[in-house]
């Protein structure tokens, strides 16, 4: 489910969100790594939810909490407010109904934190403006034709749907290409332009 | 011969070569066809050495035709116990480190209490004199051989098929005594598809002349050829398609070409017999309407008001579930629903689908992905109770 494993810089910045010892559901867990960085670090009660069972099996030789799952489909099953926080880390844009899940995020944790890939970066602009073609970069490796990423959002567009959805924006973080965060100053635009990710900590 | 194997098995019956734990008046079973079982008796085996906090046991709940020989030697087959693939010194369920419960089901016939068992009545076996057993009263008789040993929390049950079927049941009525709990290859309920086998089985032993309406034992006779039939339906529902035709696909048994008549022509067919004669030396018919009948009641959800999600609520136990991908007796389905129920219950659960062509049986054999998560899941509920258990 979570489908990019390339720059993971996002893990830390996610963890950092988090208050110890909380109750914590991973949706998209991948491998694991940040269910892990997590109980380690914070010692939360985590949870995971991943849609390839490669994902899930390594995750649960490896003791974790995780089940086999689809976020369109198995959220619905979820209790309200039953976890302090839930995480979604690079796999919104890989959802078929992304404002039904972060919906169901909303409603299932206290606090969300929402990880994903800006598809207003420079570079992804000056691929389409200069190139004309849909960017293939080491952040976005996939070709248009068998990407997982189906829904792309800027950060503009993702605070579009937060004010939609009735969320509020608790904090957020956009990253650059090296990962660095850049400075609270800057203005929603340069954000926009210059962050390769962006995280958001949302509560309803 | 007949008779001498009857007599055999009635031996196993009631006085079985393992321990056995004799319940007196004092301590009757309670069944839920409403009556209580009294006297009655558990045969059971154990493994390794409960540790002095008596927090490292695991209850091991054994299938349909299992029995509580499972990490030694089974003293009617002469076969290695049946889970030993797993369950054995510095194996991934290590009896160095945790100490392993497993009794036969009441109802069964290797020494627990069932059809096969001597009434104290009629000094005659129960035969179908038995009350109808259920998957909840094996597990209340569990509770009691559990409470003999003094342990007030299992650190883990695990079961596979019927086994899980009483896994999930001990974790809804004891959730307090199940630290952590593994069902494999299991439901929350029979299918509709499950209980017609059981029932095209149960006819096959009852169509045989020597069932004698269930009382076959007093005359000496056993209906082996229903028996017979009975496992070689089951046995191709325990298999898959695919698993089938890779180990026989068309090929003939020992002879070059059909012979036109109706001898075992097929490989298939050769097995299938095989499989059916070798279980009627070691299994008691009626039993066996028993515990197919018990699996046909179960319904975990019917017995909380059609939630299954209330049968599990507030529970704290750590549930890993797996299911096999070729399984069409108990598909992955049927685990997902209980992982639903477990989400939507707030309670703690992993849950592993494992790719094979094995079928239902792939339970029992060696499956390196699902000893890899049962090793991985019992290492981190082991951290979490403060069990060790070793590199």
């Amino acid at each position: 489910m979570s489908v990019n494993h390339t720059n993971r810089v996002d893990l830390q910045v996610m963890a950092d969100l988090i208050a110890p010892g909380s109750r914590v559901l991973d949706v998209g867990c991948g491998d694991g790594a940040l269910l892990e960085l997590l109980q380690r670090d914070r010692n939360v009660d985590g949870r995971g939810v991943e849609l390839s069972q490669r994902g899930v099996n390594e995750c649960v030789a490896r003791g974790l909490s995780v089940i086999q799952g689809d976020a369109d489909s198995d959220l619905v099953y979820y209790p309200d407010k039953g976890f302090d926080y839930v995480l979604l880390s690079q796999t919104l844009q890989a959802t078929r109904n992304p404002r039904l899940v972060l919906e169901h995020l909303l409603r299932i944790g206290r606090h969300v934190v929402v990880s994903f890939p800006n598809f207003g970066h420079w570079r992804v602009r000056s691929s389409l403006f200069f190139k004309g073609r849909m960017p293939v970069t080491a952040d976005l490796p996939y070709s248009w034709y068998d990407t997982p990423n189906i829904h792309f959002c800027t950060i503009r567009d993702f605070v579009g749907l937060c004010t939609e959805v009735g969320a509020t924006v608790e904090s957020a973080i956009a990253l650059n290409d090296s990962g660095q965060r850049i400075g609270l100053s800057m203005p929603w635009w340069f954000w926009n332009f210059f962050g390769q990710q962006a995280v958001f900590l949302l509560k309803r | 011969m007949a008779a001498g194997r009857a007599e055999a098995r009635h031996d196993e019956a009631n006085e079985p070569r393992s321990p056995v734990l004799r319940f007196g008046a004092d301590r009757p079973l309670r069944l839920d066809a409403g009556i209580t079982l009294s006297p009655f008796q558990i045969a059971y085996q154990t493994y390794g050495e409960l540790n002095a906090a008596r927090s490292n046991a695991i209850l091991v709940c054994h299938a349909l035709t299992g029995d509580q020989h499972v990490a030694s030697r089974n003293p009617v087959t002469g076969k290695p116990g049946w889970w030993e693939v797993l369950i054995g010194p510095g194996k991934v369920i290590d009896t160095n480190r945790f100490f392993v419960i497993c009794s036969n089901v009441v109802g069964g016939c290797l020494g627990s209490t069932g059809p096969a068992s001597i009434s104290p009545l009629t000094g005659r076996a129960y035969s179908l004199d038995l009350p109808v057993i259920t998957i909840r009263d094996m597990v209340r008789a569990q509770a009691m051989l559990v409470d003999h040993f003094g342990i007030d929390q299992l650190f883990c049950v695990i079961g596979g098929s019927m086994g899980g079927m009483q896994v999930l049941e001990w974790a809804s009525t004891y959730p307090e005594r199940v630290f952590s709990a593994l069902p494999i290859a299991t439901g929350a309920r029979h299918s509709a598809q499950n209980i017609a086998f059981h029932e095209v089985g149960r006819q096959a032993v009852m169509a045989d002349p020597d069932w004698r309406g269930g009382t076959y034992l007093e005359h000496g006779v056993r209906p082996q050829k229903g028996l017979a039939v009975a496992r070689m339906a089951a046995h191709v529902t325990y298999l898959s398609e695919s698993a089938l035709h890779r180990k026989f696909g068309r090929n003939l048994q020992n002879r070059e070409r059909p012979t036109f008549g109706f001898d075992a022509d097929f490989q298939i067919e050769s097995y299938l017999r095989h499989q059916g004669m070798t279980f009627v030396d070691r299994f008691d018919a009626n039993s066996y309407l028993y515990l197919t009948r018990s699996m046909d009641y179960f319904d975990l959800a019917a017995d909380h008001g059609g939630r299954l999600a209330d049968a599990f609520a507030g529970i704290k136990t750590r549930f890993c579930l797996v299911s096999f991908t070729s399984d069409w007796l108990f598909p992955t389905e049927e685990s997902r629903s209980v992982v639903h129920a477990l989400n939507a219950a707030g309670a703690s659960v992993s849950f592993v689908e494992i790719e094979t062509d094995r079928g239902h049986d792939a339970f029992l054999l060696d499956e390196p992905e699902l000893f890899a998560a049962i090793d991985g899941f019992l290492r981190s509920a082991a951290r979490a109770r403060g069990v060790e258990v070793g590199p």
